[in-house]
């Protein structure tokens, strides 16, 4: 097992061997996985694929780790759902949900970044974890940490939801509230990762942890009978999703395991921070940094680092992307629910908004098969759309007041 | 009294492995430049062409220089710069 050749800067191409390191040491370009893919191509087959559990790690060949896992053994391989009824409502024929609200165990997209990244902290003979986060990543490393056996060290902008801090709490790791943004604690961490020998997932461990992204889009190409969408919109917070959801489907479809790829890759964010998206709109690919006003706090990223690539690979698939109001991303999060049954975090919200303003604007058509990426259960952010929801109807314990507001409902 | 200078891991060979250095007041770049000819190496690592690289991002006194005057941002005796890594990082 084991297909990783090393490590590789981005920028200059100079290489490293695996290690817990995360920027070259020339030009500060960020590192990534090489893996041998003609080695890959000989041993992966859809069959091999599908024969295998319903978790992440049934694409191991093409994750960055060289032994068995040790991490997230039920994550991932979450519902692609059809969603008809939406589909119809904001005028796409073929409409899917990829449905991370449901990622075992803590209701993200991170528990997939979170097992590649704690399997390798194990492999490089870490007994700390630790992490930035805004709040999802907390949780993922917190509760995989705790299964694991590692110490855990987790620093969170202390103005996080009260409901996301919890979250992490019962889990009791160390829990670090810092007063400032996410880009504070970002910063603050890289210092603190400098210091101490701890597997940071998000700095010194990301080359490695970044990967795990690339199981969504796996698992939506073989979940769409192994082909490509024609539309897949992605929610933006430092870009990495959308890069590695990228990356994925080219590696597919090099392996031979789709036949084609045309895929048009769509950005989302919250006008609040919308740092890659104002790029994209722009024609440019120059991230100005911004200072974050949204209630979509998990994307809220002003100095997005992977920016810079995710509006490269936006352009390269002939996509777009578009940015959407707070109210804009309530009133997505409510059509969510009363639709299809799914409630999504408010990153969920920024998606849906997002594409119905890409269908409108042209840039996703009717008959494009799309797919929305939901990273995260509105659970965790029910502060978000408290007083914007219908109210109970208040009755006494007995059949007179009940008949009394059914008659109200059935008026309505 | 001169302005503190935090260095990253990834640039410490090039201080002698010390994790903070003094520079000269001036501006950001020119700051980046003075550097250089004590630790011979830094400047290109930082900068390009007068330039800031994309990958690189220096704080003055906590504050992202490009909320400032990118490179032509002035340090003065007594400020406190970082040069931190843009650890393509997100963590939502």
């Amino acid at each position: 097992m084991g297909f990783v050749h090393g490590l590789k800067c981005r920028e200059c191409g100079r290489e490293y061997p695996v290690d817990p390191i995360y920027v070259c040491e020339f030009c500060f370009g960020p590192l990534e996985v090489v893996y041998d893919y003609e080695g890959i191509r000989k041993v992966l087959t859809k069959e091999k694929i599908t024969s295998r559990p319903q978790n992440l790690w049934r694409y191991i060949e093409l994750l960055p780790i060289d032994g068995a896992p040790t991490s997230g053994l039920n994550s991932g391989f979450t519902p692609l759902v059809k969603a008809g009824k939406l589909a119809t409502l904001i005028g796409v024929k073929e409409l899917y949900i990829k449905d991370d609200t449901v990622t075992h165990p803590t209701l993200s997209f991170k528990d997939r970044v979170v097992a590649v990244a704690l399997s390798k902290a194990r492999e490089f003979g870490f007994d700390t974890v630790a992490c930035a986060s805004t709040g999802n990543l907390a949780h993922s490393v917190s509760a995989h940490g705790a299964a694991d056996g590692f110490k855990r060290f987790i620093f969170i902008p202390a103005s996080l939801e009260k409901s996301k801090i919890v979250a992490s709490l019962v889990y009791d790791p160390n829990l670090i509230a810092v007063d400032g943004n996410y880009d504070d604690v970002n910063r603050l961490c890289s210092e603190v990762a400098n210091k101490y020998r701890w597997a940071f997932v998000n700095i010194n461990i990301r080359p490695f942890y970044a990967e795990g992204s690339k199981t969504q889009g796996y698992e939506i190409l073989e979940q769409l009978g192994w082909k490509a969408p024609d539309a897949v919109v992605v929610p933006s917070a430092s870009g990495s999703l959308l890069t590695k959801i990228w990356k994925s489907f080219k590696e597919m479809k090099q392996l031979g395991l789709i036949d084609e790829l045309h895929t048009k890759v769509f950005s989302a964010q919250a006008t609040g921070c919308s740092p890659i998206v104002a790029a994209i709109k722009a024609g440019v690919d120059v991230i100005k940094p911004v200072k974050p006003d949204t209630i979509a706090k998990s994307l809220a990223i002003g100095n997005p680092a992977d920016g810079y690539y995710a509006t490269h690979v936006v352009k390269e698939s002939g996509g777009f992307g578009e940015d959407v109001s707070d109210q804009e991303i309530i009133d997505a999060i409510k059509l969510l629910a009363k639709t299809e049954g799914i409630f999504a975090e408010t990153a969920g919200g920024v998606t849906l908004a997002s594409a119905i303003k890409l269908i409108k604007g042209g840039h996703i058509k009717e008959d494009d098969v799309t797919v929305l990426c939901i990273t995260g259960n509105g659970l965790k952010t029910k502060e978000a759309i408290m007083g914007h929801t219908g109210e109970p109807y208040h009755i006494q314990p007995n059949m007179k007041s009940f008949e009394e507001a059914l008659k109200k409902i059935n008026d309505k | 009294m001169a302005v503190r200078v935090k260095i990253p891991v990834p640039l410490q060979r090039l201080t002698q492995g010390k994790e903070e250095v003094e520079g000269d007041s001036g501006t950001v770049i020119s700051l980046i430049t003075n550097l250089d000819r004590k630790y011979p190496g830094l400047g290109e690592r930082i900068s390009e062409g007068g330039k800031l690289r994309r990958f690189v991002n220096v704080y003055v006194n906590e504050e992202d220089v490009r909320f400032l005057k990118n490179e032509e941002t002035e340090v003065k005796d007594g400020d406190e710069v970082s040069i931190v890594p843009a650890i393509a990082g997100g963590a939502s």
